[in-house]
């Protein structure tokens, strides 16, 4: 296992009170694997790996639970320890190409900065390792892209630059927090083609994170559903689609369009929002939008099964 | 890039025309009144007046007398006060021009260090003491009159600690040019620099810590974290060089102010003959042919240091540089 991630428990101290944002999460990524975190807006999901990458600067914010990286803990690990890994075997892509890049740098000095942070090479080299990668992740002219400032960029190759700046160390884990959500269809898929094609060639561990499940058909080898701060479902992928379990797995399945044929008139959306974190339901989180709930959900239903677990009363043995 | 610089140099160029036609003509142009009665001043005689309607062509049309007035500033440099008579009036703006730069210069240099120093470090440990120790402090320095503090700094230089070891190196009030002695100019100059910047040290402070504190809110922070940087670098390489360009523009606005005669109370509280002054004096006697020189010097260096702040902006901002 490459990352062990058990019983994380993250709060806020805000004005309104401690809110308590993730409630017990636990999950591993293995060695070289896809794994796909899915969620409505506002699930946990962004926050469970900033976690991860100790990237949660808010000073009102308590992290318990135990993260472990190759073996190594990383809650209570000194900032400067944490911060050689980060960037150098472990990197993360955010949602917003535009906003990601510092303004005022050129590329190819922001990709050779982060070089320069990991490596005892010279500028040259740094330089020359960025232009290398701007040209992996299929951007046209690199030795011409390095000295583009961010505005200069189109929106994907600007998240390209992103990736290609993740991929400076060859981390071992790189995640994907909904890289594509800001860009247009067709670009979407020329990014999810990088990023499949540079796991395949890399064999870095992904996480990624999408509030989309169609995006994850092809892509993740294992999927973890989210739901307000739990993890609700967990399966392979192929298993997951074939035979989602959970009531809100159901429901964002049904809220997909269709790849094939005609759109459907009105895509079925989940009836009500997901719970503010500050007033969760006591039991099942889920249970006030579920049409299956019952008298049981008033307890939070533990996530069981081998192989293909599920948090939810209706399954069987619970 | 050099050809937007250039562009902005040619820009400065057309509005300066611009606003000393404007100045022209509300000072000789305003109808029913007559401008060689404003010229020659309070009092004067019948054959003054004459004397001045032809010097300055009160008997042609407008563009001739904008144009005489125009050579007599920038060409002849012949313009002579009435008031004063034959006090010739470019020598004397050109005389108090190193005065005054030399005071805004050197207190621009001062609150430009001291104000990214604290700034930066009340960015660093935002929200913890030292920040609000350093906000008070700065709030404590802009709420200071400089004319207050002015003369409280004049008490203690040069009646109450005067011959004390520790102020008592301080110079007697006035200009000492630097040609004249190196040395003198800047033993003279400290204590004015001083008063001028700390207003200003107390108020860039707080807009930059305002503006690094809202950079560091910002995406490409978190990226930066994201790749294994040391906070001391984020802090300065990305968040303190994205929030200079709101620094410079605010920079370029008070010197711009400053040398075209706003220095006028530390220039009055510390003896100092500069264009503040000058203007101040001319606006006193209402001796016409300064105050109109004084105006335009001021209102060319407000444009110039605006263009100044529009070239640093192209070096500073890649997205203006395309734009
Ligand atoms: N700094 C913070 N302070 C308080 N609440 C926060 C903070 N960051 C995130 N949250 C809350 O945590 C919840 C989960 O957020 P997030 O992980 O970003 O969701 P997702 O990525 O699944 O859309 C949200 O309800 C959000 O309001
Ligand atoms: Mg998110």
């Amino acid at each position: 296992m490459i990352l062990s991630v058990r019983d994380l428990k993250v709060s806020f101290n805000t004005e309104a009170g401690l809110v308590r944002v993730l409630d017990g999460v636990s999950f591993d990524v293995a060695e070289g694997e896809i794994l796909g975190i899915v969620g409505e807006s506002g699930s946990g999901k962004t926050v469970t790996m900033l976690a991860v990458m100790a990237l949660i600067a808010d000073l009102n914010a308590r992290i318990e639970g135990s993260i472990r990286f190759r073996g190594r803990e990383l809650v209570g690990l000194p900032a400067r320890e944490i911060r050689q890994l980060r960037g150098r075997d472990m990197a993360m892509i955010f949602q917003d190409p535009m906003t990601a890049l510092t303004p005022v740098y050129t590329i190819g000095w922001q990709i050779a900065e982060q070089v320069l942070a990991h490596r005892k090479v010279t500028r040259r080299a740094a330089w020359d390792r960025a232009i290398d990668l701007l040209a992996e992740v299929g951007i046209p002219r690199p030795e011409e892209a390095v000295h583009r400032y961010p505005h200069q960029l189109s929106g994907g190759m600007r998240q390209r630059a992103v990736i290609a700046m993740a991929l400076t160390c060859n981390p071992a884990l790189l995640v994907a927090d909904e890289p594509t959500t800001a860009l247009d269809v067709t670009v979407q898929a020329q990014i999810l083609d990088l990023l499949r094609n540079l796991q395949a060639k890399h064999g870095s561990a992904i996480v990624f994170i999408t509030h989309d499940l169609g995006v994850m058909a092809e892509l993740a080898d294992r999927i973890m559903v989210m739901y307000a701060g739990r993890i609700v479902e967990r399966a392979p992928a192929d298993a997951l689609f074939a035979d989602p379990r959970h009531p809100y797995t159901l429901a964002l399945l049904d809220s997909i369009p269709p790849l094939e044929g005609p759109r459907p008139h009105r895509l079925q959306a989940i009836e009500g929002a997901p719970p503010s974190p500050l007033f969760r339901p006591r039991g099942c989180a889920f249970a006030p939008r579920c049409r299956s709930a019952f008298a049981a959900c008033a307890q939070v239903p533990a996530l069981r099964g081998a192989g293909h677990e599920v948090a939810c009363h209706l399954e069987p043995g619970t | 890039m050099v050809f937007a610089i250039l562009q902005r140099l040619a820009q400065m160029v057309f509005v300066m025309v611009g606003i000393s036609m404007l100045v022209f003509l509300i000072f000789f142009a305003t109808p029913g009144v007559d401008p060689a009665a404003r010229i020659a001043g309070r009092n004067a005689s019948p054959e003054v007046l004459e004397a001045v309607r032809i010097s300055f062509g009160f008997d042609q049309p407008f563009y001739i007398q904008y144009l005489t007035m125009m050579q007599k500033i920038f060409v002849t440099g012949d313009l002579t006060s009435f008031v004063n008579r034959g006090w010739k009036v470019v020598p004397a703006v050109l005389d108090t021009i190193p005065v005054t730069l030399s005071l805004v210069f050197g207190a621009a240099v001062l609150w430009v260090v001291f104000s990214v120093i604290i700034g930066v470090v009340a960015a660093a440990c935002r929200d913890r003491w030292p920040d609000k120790l350093l906000m008070i402090l700065g709030l404590i320095g802009i709420s200071m009159p400089v004319y207050w503090l002015g003369e409280v700094m004049n008490l203690l230089t040069q009646s109450r600690f005067k011959d004390t070891w520790f102020l008592g190196w301080v110079p007697p009030l006035g200009y000492v040019p630097f040609s004249e002695s190196p040395k003198g100019w800047f033993l003279a100059l400290v204590i004015p620099w001083i008063t001028l910047s700390i207003l200003y040290i107390g108020l860039y402070a707080r807009v930059l810590r305002a503006s690094i504190t809202e950079a560091l809110q910002e995406d490409y922070i978190r990226t930066a974290r994201a790749k294994g940087l040391s906070e001391t670098r984020i802090l300065l390489v990305h968040a303190l060089r994205t929030s200079l360009i709101a620094f410079v523009t605010l920079f370029g606005l008070d010197f711009g102010a400053l040398v075209g005669g706003s220095a006028l109370l530390t220039e009055v509280v510390f003896g100092l003959q500069g264009v503040g002054k000058l203007t101040y004096d001319a606006l006193q006697n209402l001796d016409l042919p300064v105050i109109m020189t004084t105006v335009l010097y001021a209102s060319f260096f407000v444009v110039m240091a605006n263009a100044v702040v529009d070239v640093v902006y192209i070096l500073l901002d890649p997205r203006v540089r395309s734009a």
